[in-house]
């Protein structure tokens, strides 16, 4: 027997073996920690997540109200206009859709869905739902293009019979300011039309302002609390952190208080004679409120991550520099610069995610425009009732924010992120 | 060392100087004071650094300060200048004259008692005034809302979050990185989208409109922060203590109470807070998916500062930066105590 048998336990198995299985035993043991909460989170957040995923390409509100024709329009090949039988169950399902009063079944429900897609059709279908009973018999099609001659239009049947697929990249094609033309195919919406796109321009260009600011305000004061001695350090952080630890719209109120038409600023510049009493400056309610409260509410997010890498680094690799006779300029770009890279790309990142997907002080103090894309989301969902729309900005939306959370993971590592 | 002595006299001089010019141009004592407030405490900082720095190193440094102190101006003004505002004895966003002359009849505790008053059947009996108030004041109903919607999720995030930071923490954790960034993954994706998710599923599984959905929504939006506090406190845990409790005999449960709770006690009552002031301050998912009856604290501001924007507001928004002065200490005070258990200098 060679001695490299040895390794084996009192009861006769490999201690290889048996490591093995202890390591096995021990990864799901790890494992089972931390399964309730990501049971959890898949319920409250994962599923709802997904649901908005699906009702951003789900919309069964043709299916839903008139059945039987949905499925007959699925099967017309879209020349002309479609068959007599067609128009039959068109009107019979109407008839029918007419007595329902269940809410998201009623012909208003089917009438906004195509009106989403041809504008200025709602009436069409409300005042055909309601005379659609006087039509006792064939032919459909002669009758039904008599009460409205508008059912006469092979435009109208092509975009029902799209909109008659549950399953639809519609809603897509509106987020991104398209539209289908005449003949199906996708094209640019007009350009009095082309809303959503500018906004996400709008959205990321004002994110990169904001973080660019903070970067700016940021550095300055990282580096100061970085080098001054721990007690009067301490003092000062307590001026970053009461801001972070302050509810946000207990900041956001104070910024309406300052900086309002008859607020603290304009009163100041006032008595100071720099402007007339009428010569007041808007500065809320507009860009300018949305940038300086979100510059304010994100600074924080950029301050602590800088400072935490700006401590660690030694300060005698700058006074090295300096005593070999480099530029003060040159040994900071040269040395100092480099090492806080690290702090200054967490912070950027956080802010910049923090800040494209902004809801509350923009809603509060944007006015018109400062609203981002988080305020269209919500118009849509709460106010307009276009869930499927509302759901396809947000999808946009969360694919840029994830995309640039994987961008945090891969150089930064979200384990890294600490607070205070 | 005289010369050296003397250049600090002479920007003193010039200070002074300059803020005399300021008094005669604006014709007011108070910009002066503030002017030298802003440049005169950076000055003094400055002339502190030592003999032999050129008056180019000075200057800059000196431009630093002078920016670097106005950047904390900016940062701590806001939240401190609401606390005067809400002792306005005029409905007014803003400091009245009378104010600004400490008028003590300018101030007032009126929109303090309005806090109270809103909402209230008969303000001013004194039969059923504390039931009155406990039912149908505004602002003590949010309050109430607020606190048990936050408290219950608290608890749940930090039991759950804890649990979770134990298994991740192991070495032997296997989809580490995959499964941090999925726990930790509801602060970075936008608030709106994990509202109008929570809004679609929630409304089909009866959950919208009920205090069951807000709080599985604050519990889901806490987590992250008691899984990052918690793995931080145990990053520097020394599992060794672990295996001696286990080789005395300990079985796991005791091993928990008695050893590995006692040093992660700290980062877990901060990541709670952290939860709490979340849910506290949260208003986004409350406007998706809670009704009147659930309204919040920060959901009764959002609508104040929309629909009827009056100083009350400014005293409710007081009282919480009050509050957060309070957790402030608390975190500061529970850090010191955390590295003084691992060991470490305070600091």
């Amino acid at each position: 027997m060679s001695t490299a048998d040895i390794s084996i336990s009192q009861d006769g198995i490999p201690l290889k073996q048996k490591l093995a299985k202890t390591t096995a035993l021990q990864r799901r043991r790890a494992l089972l920690l931390t399964m309730p909460l990501v049971l959890f989170l898949l319920v409250s957040f994962v599923v709802p997540i997904g649901q908005m995923l699906f009702n951003s390409v789900h919309n069964d509100k043709v299916s839903a109200v008139v059945p039987n024709f949905a499925d007959a329009i699925l099967q017309w090949d879209g020349v002309g206009l479609p068959p007599e039988e067609t128009f039959e169950i068109f009107v019979k399902d109407m008839i029918q859709a007419k007595k329902v009063r269940e809410v998201g079944r009623t012909v208003g429900n089917l009438a906004t869905r195509v009106n989403y897609e041809m504008p200025g059709s709602r009436s069409l279908f409300t005042s055909t739902a309601r005379k659609a009973k006087k039509i006792k018999e064939g032919p459909y099609k002669e009758a039904l293009i008599k009460l409205n001659k508008k059912w006469g239009n092979p435009q109208i049947w092509l975009t029902l019979q799209r909109a008659a697929r549950d399953i639809t990249p519609a809603f897509y094609v509106a987020a991104l300011d398209l539209k289908y033309a005449e003949d199906g195919s996708i094209e640019r919406a007009d350009e009095l039309y082309q809303i959503y796109l500018n906004n996400f321009m709008k959205t990321l260009w004002l994110s990169a302002l904001i973080t660019f600011i903070c970067i700016l305000l940021a550095y300055p004061v990282a580096y100061l609390l970085s080098v001054l001695p721990l007690r009067q350090s301490n003092l000062l952080m307590i001026m970053v952190l009461l801001p972070f630890w302050t509810s946000l719209l207990v900041r956001t109120t104070a910024w309406i208080a300052i900086l309002q038409t008859e607020g603290i600023i304009n009163d100041m510049l006032v008595f100071l004679g720099f402007i007339s009493d009428d010569g007041r400056i808007q500065m809320i309610y507009n860009q300018t409120g949305t940038i300086i409260a979100m510059v304010h509410i994100l600074l924080p997010f950029m301050i602590l991550p800088l400072y935490s890498v700006m401590k660690t680094i030694p300060p005698s690799y700058m006074r090295a520099a300096l005593s070999m006779g480099a530029k003060p300029l040159y040994a900071y770009r040269k040395v100092y610069f480099p090492q806080t890279l690290p702090g200054l790309a967490a912070g950027t990142l956080l802010v910049f995610i923090l800040a494209i997907g902004y809801y509350i002080t923009p809603a509060l103090v944007g006015g018109e425009d400062g609203l981002l894309i988080s305020n269209l989301i919500a118009y849509h969902i709460q106010k307009s009732l276009n869930w499927s729309l509302g759901a396809a900005l947000g999808t946009i939306l969360l694919v840029v924010v994830l995309l640039l959370y994987w961008l945090y993971n891969k150089l930064i590592g979200i384990d890294k992120l600490r607070f205070g | 060392m005289f010369k050296q002595f003397k250049q600090k006299q002479k920007a003193y001089g010039y200070l002074l100087l300059a803020a005399l010019v300021i008094t005669l141009f604006t014709g007011t004592v108070k910009a002066a004071i503030g002017f030298l407030l802003v440049f005169g405490v950076p000055l003094y900082f400055m002339n502190k650094m030592p003999d032999y720095a050129t008056t180019g190193e000075r200057f800059s440094r000196y431009m630093f300060l002078v920016i670097s102190s106005s950047i904390l101006v900016f940062l701590i003004t806001p939240v401190l200048i609401i606390i005067p505002l809400s002792f306005n004895a005029e409905p007014y966003f803003t400091f009245t004259e009378g104010m600004l002359s400490l008028d003590p009849d300018a101030f007032s505790t009126r929109w303090y008692m309005d806090i109270v008053y809103n909402g209230m059947a008969a303000p001013q009996a004194i039969e059923g005034w504390w039931a009155d108030m406990w039912e149908n004041a505004q602002w003590i109903r949010a309050a109430r809302n607020s606190f048990f919607i936050a408290t219950v999720s608290t608890v749940i995030a930090t039991v759950l979050g804890t649990i979770a930071a134990l298994g991740l923490s192991r070495p032997e954790m296997p989809y580490r990185a995959l499964i941090t960034s999925l726990l930790i993954s509801p602060m970075i994706v936008p608030l709106v989208i994990t509202a109008t998710g929570m809004f679609f599923f929630y409304s089909q599984v009866g959950l919208a409109k009920t205090y069951w959905g807000v709080i599985l929504a604050h519990v889901t939006l806490g987590v992250p922060f008691v899984i990052i506090t918690v793995t931080a406190t145990l990053s520097g845990f020394d599992m060794s203590l672990v295996r001696a409790a286990q080789n005395m005999g300990a079985n796991g449960w005791t091993t928990f109470r008695r050893v590995i709770m006692p040093l992660i006690l700290p980062g877990m009552i901060s990541g709670a807070l952290f939860a709490f002031i979340t849910s506290l301050d949260e208003v986004v998912a409350v406007l998706f998916i809670a009704d009147v009856e659930q309204r919040t604290i920060p959901r009764q501001m959002f609508s104040g500062i929309r629909e009827q924007i009056s100083p009350t507001i400014l005293s409710v928004a007081s009282i919480l930066v009050l509050m957060s002065v309070i957790l402030l200490t608390v975190l500061e005070l529970l850090r010191r105590r955390s590295e003084r258990l691992r060991g470490m200098s305070p600091g």
